[in-house]
């Protein structure tokens, strides 16, 4: 009696058990289902217009982006690919020596409550909600530029770089921080054996040996920042232009769709060529993704 | 059944019921044109104050935003501060298979504002077009004869509007007609007050919005429609005569005659009682003979 009963028991348990593997299964299986079925989706709505009459040589050659003219409509891609290009390199620029800068000291130089306190504000950054970003362009940086470089406008890309390098340091500082944790103690120990300072250490031994990590974490930042709409949509000015200054202002691919895409009968030309910049965006994001990917397992495989 | 367990259940019921008693309340979706988002807004409120099972629910994004989603049947009324071209209203009845009616609900006059610094006295229709046309050569103010103090550089710097924007298409098509386009390299701002709020705040600047934006702290241009005429400060009473150059209508638009609900509400917002916000909030309101007599 007792025996059967633990036995049934028992049995209850093996199916429970399997009812939450195949639960937790599909949850692993939605996102690459999700990721598919937008990849899919954005396509779909880009490839009748891809595939059916779109100059390539001027989507990618002219800067004329006139898609709601009446008389003449031009699809010239190169002012928002400029625009997004030239964001996201000064964005870099900024954005670099700052969260590897940071990822070393939280990793390296600091020790107890100031790394903790340190993260925990960090994390705090990456919480911002990007609207509140832009609304900080908008209404803070945008004064302080005209005041420092007499710019009629602040509207601008080194006003939507300094927002988005800003954003980006969190993800680089995070991936960055692992990267040089993941270095065997043993490296450290070895170096420091040799007489070398602590600088010495950081610089000759870790920084090499957790090279690809660091790769990763700058090219995660790169996606997130070309990825980034609302607030460069607020920061950067919104005008379609190639940008020869960073005091110019521009439009970005992210911020043409977000700012277009309501406006536009399903199915137009004009909502088509938004989805083609879509799939031209995520093949970026994508590629840049990759690379990292790879180079994080480059670390793993060693 | 737990005591948690219970308990979750209950609120499960209430928001159930809840949800229930909101559905029964009348939305009517109002979608479109910035310029007229706060028109809506004060008639949707005041509106709400009289009949409060009537929810009012209206949103901006541009006249464009609004004429798709009366074309993609998403939204019971449209906000236009154009008229809808042949295209839009054929799709329109593809896509739904019914007629869009243009209601005239208010005038506006399109104000071309300036920074308070900028001395000039008179703009004209071909000034407009050489600074903002796509073959205008007006790149400095002195282009235009003048000179902007606080302004480094003398560079024009030209406030647009995104091209979903009904101002947007009126001024281009008024400003260098409908065929032709406006030069790139304009700052496309979102909303009707983030035109009027860059140009207060920037010497070279130069922009266009409703007259109901208007500042203090702003300059409006007197604009002509020729060198030889004289110019006409943008007014209410200029909107509504038709005095003053850059004036238009307004308009709501709907799907098929308007019927229930929406139909009240429009007859209200054309009655007597509409039209006494429009002029609070710096439009022009219908003539007497163009209102919808109270129904009573």
């Amino acid at each position: 009696m007792r025996r059967g009963w633990s036995k049934r028991r028992a049995q209850l348990e093996r199916a429970k058990e399997r009812a939450i593997e195949l639960v937790i299964a599909a949850c692993g299986v939605s996102a690459v289902v999700f990721v598919f079925a937008i990849i899919y989706f954005v396509f779909r709505e880009a490839a009748p217009l891809l595939f059916g009459g779109l100059d390539l040589a001027q989507f990618f050659g002219s800067e004329e982006w006139y898609p709601d003219s009446v008389a003449n409509k031009r699809y010239g891609a190169l002012a928002l690919i400029a625009g997004t290009a030239s964001v996201t390199i000064l964005a870099m620029a900024i954005a670099v020596p700052f969260g590897l800068g940071t990822a070393i000291y939280v990793s390296e130089f600091s020790t107890g409550r100031v790394k903790e306190v340190l993260k925990i504000v960090i994390e705090l950054l990456a919480a911002i909600p990007s609207v509140v970003w832009g609304f900080v362009g908008l209404v803070a940086l945008n004064p302080l530029i005209i005041g420092a470089f007499g710019t009629p406008v602040g509207l601008n890309v080194l006003n939507g770089a300094f927002l988005l390098g800003l954003m980006s340091v969190p993800i680089m500082v995070s991936i960055g921080e692992d990267a040089l944790k993941a270095v065997p103690d043993t490296y450290r120990e070895a170096a420091e054996a040799m007489g070398a300072t602590k600088w010495q250490v950081t610089w000759r031994v870790l920084l090499p040996a957790a090279r690809n990590g660091l790769l990763a974490a700058v090219l995660l930042g790169v996606g997130r920042a070309i990825g980034e709409t609302m607030a460069v949509l607020m920061a950067t000015g919104h005008a379609v232009h190639i940008p020869t200054s960073p005091l110019d202002s521009v439009r970005t691919m992210t911020a043409t769709i977000a700012a277009e895409l309501g406006e536009t009968a399903r199915g137009s030309d004009h909502y088509r060529i938004l989805f083609v910049l879509g799939t031209v965006l995520f093949l970026i994001t994508f590629i840049v993704n990759l690379t990292a990917d790879l180079a994080i397992r480059g670390i793993k495989k060693r | 059944m737990n005591h948690a367990t219970r308990i979750l259940l209950g609120l499960t019921l209430v928001a159930c019921a809840c949800g229930k008693r909101q559905d029964a309340a009348k939305t009517v979706q109002v979608k479109g044109s910035d310029t007229m988002v706060n028109i809506a807004q004060a008639w949707a409120e005041t509106y709400n104050g009289l009949k409060p099972e009537i929810a009012i629910v209206v949103s901006g994004g541009g006249s464009g935003t609004g004429i798709a989603a009366i074309i993609n049947n998403t939204t019971d009324i449209a906000n236009a501060s154009r008229e809808l071209k042949e295209q839009e209203i054929a799709d329109a009845k593809n896509s739904t298979g019914k007629d869009v009616i243009q209601h005239t609900v208010a005038y506006d006059a399109l104000a071309v504002y300036v920074h308070a610094s900028n001395p000039i006295a008179k703009i004209t229709k071909d000034q407009l077009g050489c600074i903002y046309g796509e073959d205008g050569t007006c790149e400095k103010w002195s282009d235009v004869g003048i000179e902007v103090p606080g302004c480094s550089g003398q560079e024009i710097v030209r406030v647009s509007r995104q091209s979903n924007s009904g101002t947007y298409a009126f001024f281009r098509e008024w400003t260098v007609g409908e065929k032709k386009d406006f030069k790139l390299g304009s700052r496309d701002m979102q909303g009707s007050k983030d035109v009027v709020d860059l140009v207060e705040q920037t010497p070279c600047a130069i922009g266009y919005s409703g007259l109901g934006y208007k500042t203090d702290s702003i300059k409006v241009a007197c604009v002509a429609s020729n060198e030889t005429d004289a110019c006409v400060e943008p007014t209410i009473e200029g909107a509504v005569s038709g005095k003053y150059p850059l004036s238009r209508a307004l308009y709501m638009v709907t799907l098929g005659e308007p019927e229930g609900e929406i139909k009240a509400y429009l007859d209200w917002v054309r009655g007597d009682a509409g039209q006494a916000l429009v002029e609070q909030a710096g439009y022009a309101p219908l003539p007497q003979e163009k209102r919808v007599a109270a129904a009573k």
